[in-house]
């Protein structure tokens, strides 16, 4: 039997099971639910989940493990040839075995061992599946009698059904925390190794970025240099321009939207201006490298600058459009729920819109503004496509935006694109700045909210 | 007999009407004069042709059921319609025998001369004194900051909120009580020194104690200025007021002196309201 077909099995017992219970809390109720406990679905429910979760447990265990446990079986009953082989060899005859097992080799091109091993795996995976089959049904079906049977009106079944669905909620949250921590954990390691040949030194005072690493000893140039100062200029002078389109064109809108648009004109302009945020920043990216540099480029001829074609300036506007809704549609929200109350106490003093709006709506919608500010800035440190396409690969440490610079996160695509060495420089490189740019959003957060803590004017 | 019930429950068409207002809505000195007031939510009626005086240095009181109209009236004696889509007032309106809805009338400065309390406490969500140095601040009513104290000072005094919160004037004003809340609206809208100050239904959101404080405070202020006060209770109409207004169903029913209203009622729907038959 299928794994599938035994999981549909145990989820349509459960559902008998919910009937079972349910029925059976009527019958020792004697008609009257008020004399039970809990309402009687809840000893339906109760009922189904003694039948399933101990059942699916077993289930899940045993699809965990039979391989490997199987496959231990079947390397143990091999010629000691084989037997006493090293790791790495051995781990050639497994890939023989189950080359067999997938069909793609025939047996009669190995050395019959082997293919009797494969055939005695295949005879151990079958039995296991029955084992399987019985072992989960026959216990979900006594669970199922237990639990049907241990009803009785005074049961606490809801307390016993919330109790498994308070357990589930905190697996859950549990799973994506301990998710994060792996991913600092295993990203803090790398850069360790990193920081092993590499000075912590050199990485974050560095000015001179170029991590090209040589492939043989004498060549010129033999070791990179791993100054990371010229990328976080690059990342900070573009999110800068970014930033400076964005804030101003996204709160101006957001107090057009919310304060002086008539309801129709807003239900149509906000999904548009929210469009932009969907826009897949590849097609942002040609939009800047082919439309708006050129354009910049040919305007600074005519104005005697000479922009490169390349340049912080045409990434930064662009990706400055991208964000305007992260700023505009926060903002906006943060604004509308602004209490009524709050405006008319403004107008009812003979407060002007403009003053009403600066003295007492940006104050009380400030912790939503700076929530979107905030990102949208992170969304800027974080693009990656645009600033490929069209500010360019070079690290040069410059805060001019009519030049091309390059950002942490372009970095870390140019340091893991191609064969790599997983233990080279500049390989755990990348993770290094991984770890930088994470600590450095991490900050803007902490800022942010103790911005937003110290400055909050709190309406209830 | 069954004529009778269909009169009675076909809504009447405001134009011929032909609804008079029982008793004298004149006055011989009137601080504002509404005549002819129609409002409009859109297409829907909510005030058929109020006309009404109201005096210096009076307390008027505004009752009737909810929905009948009294803050939609309230509202259009400081033009705050004017911020609601779709709201359209028609008629006359004076302050001072100044049109109020003239081109020439700025709502911003006619919001100033006429402040507003509202139902419920609205502080801003800033320090106590920058919510009652708001109103002056804005229209440059001080000089300087000593000014400025003084009038923070006056305001909370009258307001009788001086001595609660004298040593705490930087502390937030939303961790006031709901009554201290309310006064320091009113100590608000004093602030910029206001000549009428309507007041919708000042006290519904507040315990008797912080009622009867707001009570003996209109009662204080009434020396200095024109109070309107929507309530929907006739005690306290009756204990604050000199003349009551009786609304019903967007018409101004009865006006008159607050003692006869409630003890000689002339037109039986106010009877009605008033003995409590419904409202
Ligand atoms: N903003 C609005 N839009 C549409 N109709 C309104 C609005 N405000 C009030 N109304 C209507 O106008 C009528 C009078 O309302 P209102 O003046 O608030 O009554 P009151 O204050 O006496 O309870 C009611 O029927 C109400 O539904
Ligand atoms: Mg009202």
């Amino acid at each position: 039997m299928q794994p599938q077909t035994l999981f549909w099995i145990l989820l349509a017992l459960a559902v008998y099971g919910y009937y079972l219970g349910r029925k059976r809390a009527l019958t020792v109720s004697g008609g009257n639910i008020r004399r039970l406990h809990s309402l009687p679905d809840y000893y339906g429910y109760y009922v189904a989940l003694w039948c399933a979760l101990p059942a699916l447990a077993i289930l899940s265990l045993w699809l965990l493990l039979d391989d490997k446990i199987i496959l231990q079986w079947v390397l143990a009953e091999l010629p000691p040839t084989y037997r006493n082989l090293p790791p790495d060899r051995l781990s050639l005859t497994v890939n023989v075995i189950e080359n067999l097992l997938a069909g793609e080799r025939q047996a009669s091109t190995v050395d019959p061992a082997l293919a009797e091993a494969a055939e005695h795996y295949r005879q151990l995976k079958h039995l296991g599946y029955q084992a399987l089959t019985v072992l989960v049904l026959a216990g979900a079906t006594a669970a199922l009698t237990w639990a049907q049977r241990r009803i009785t009106p005074g049961l606490r079944a809801r307390n016993r059904v919330e109790a498994v669905i308070r357990i589930a909620l905190i697996a859950s949250s549990v799973l994506a925390i301990l998710t994060t921590i792996g991913i600092v954990l295993s990203v803090l390691f790398e850069a360790l190794r990193f920081f092993e040949m590499v000075s912590p030194l050199e990485f974050f005072f560095g000015l001179h970025w170029s991590p090209q690493i040589a492939i043989r000893a004498d060549q010129v140039g033999a070791s990179g240099s791993f100054g990371f100062i010229p990328l976080l200029t690059g990342t900070l002078l573009i999110t800068a321009i970014a930033m400076a389109v964005a804030a101003p064109l996204g709160l101006l809108s957001a107090i057009y939207l919310s304060e002086f648009a008539k309801r129709r004109t807003r239900a149509i302009v906000k999904p548009l201006l929210e469009v932009l945020a969907g826009v897949p920043t590849v097609v942002y990216g040609f939009f800047a490298a082919l439309v708006v540099a050129p354009w910049l480029r040919d305007l600074g001829a005519r104005l005697g600058l000479s922009i490169s074609s390349e340049s912080a300036l045409a990434a930064g506007l662009v990706m400055g459009i991208m964000i305007i809704p992260f700023v505009s549609s926060l903002t906006d929200d943060a604004l509308t729920a602004v209490p009524r109350s709050l405006r008319e106490g403004a107008y009812g003093l003979g407060a002007t819109q403009a003053e009403t709006i600066t003295g007492v709506l940006l104050p009380a919608a400030l912790p939503g503004i700076v929530s979107g500010l905030l990102l949208a800035v992170s969304r800027a440190i974080g693009e990656t496509m645009i600033v490929v396409m069209a500010a360019g690969m070079a690290a040069k440490l410059t805060l001019n935006p009519l030049e091309s610079v390059t950002t942490i996160t372009v970095q870390i695509v140019a340091l893991l694109v191609g064969d790599q060495e997983f233990d080279s420089p500049k390989t755990l490189a990348a993770f290094a700045l991984g770890l930088t740019l994470f600590v450095i959003t991490l900050l803007l957060n902490l800022v942010a909210l103790h911005v937003i803590r110290k400055y909050r004017e709190q309406y209830e | 007999m069954s004529t009778v019930i269909t009169e009675r429950h076909t809504t009447p068409d405001p134009e011929s009407d032909g609804h008079r207002t029982v008793g004298d809505y004149t006055l011989a000195e009137p601080r504002i004069t509404c005549r002819h007031v129609n409002v409009f939510y859109g297409d829907k009626q909510a005030l058929f042709d109020i006309n009404l005086d109201i005096g210096q240095r009076e307390v008027i009181a505004l009752i009737g059921p909810s929905g009948c109209g009294k803050s939609t009236f309230l509202r259009c004696l400081n033009r705050m319609n004017d911020i609601i889509e779709g709201c359209r007032v028609e008629g006359d309106i004076r302050l001072d025998d100044q049109d109020i809805y003239a081109k020439e009338m700025d709502p911003v400065l006619l919001r100033a001369r006429v402040g507003m309390v509202f139902q419920k406490p609205n502080p801003f969500p800033k320090s106590i004194y920058d919510n009652v140095a708001y109103g002056p601040r804005i229209h440059g009513l001080a000089g300087n900051r000593t000014e400025l104290d003084e009038i923070v000072e006056t305001s909370l005094k009258r307001a009788g909120l001086w001595k609660e919160v004298k040593d705490r004037l930087d502390h937030p004003a939303t961790g006031l009580s709901g009554g201290q809340q309310q006064r320091l609206c009113i100590a608000r809208t004093i602030a910029v020194n206001p000549e009428v100050v309507l007041m919708d239904e000042p006290c519904s959101a507040l315990d008797p104690i912080a009622t009867a404080t707001i009570e003996q405070l209109i009662d204080e202020l009434r020396s200095r200025y024109t109070i309107v006060i929507v309530t929907h209770s006739m005690q306290q109409a009756a204990r604050v007021s000199q003349r009551t207004a009786y609304f019903h169903m967007g018409r101004l029913i009865e006006v008159g002196k607050t003692t006869e209203i409630f003890t000689n009622p002339r037109h039986p729907l106010t009877e009605d309201y008033i003995t409590g038959r419904f409202g």
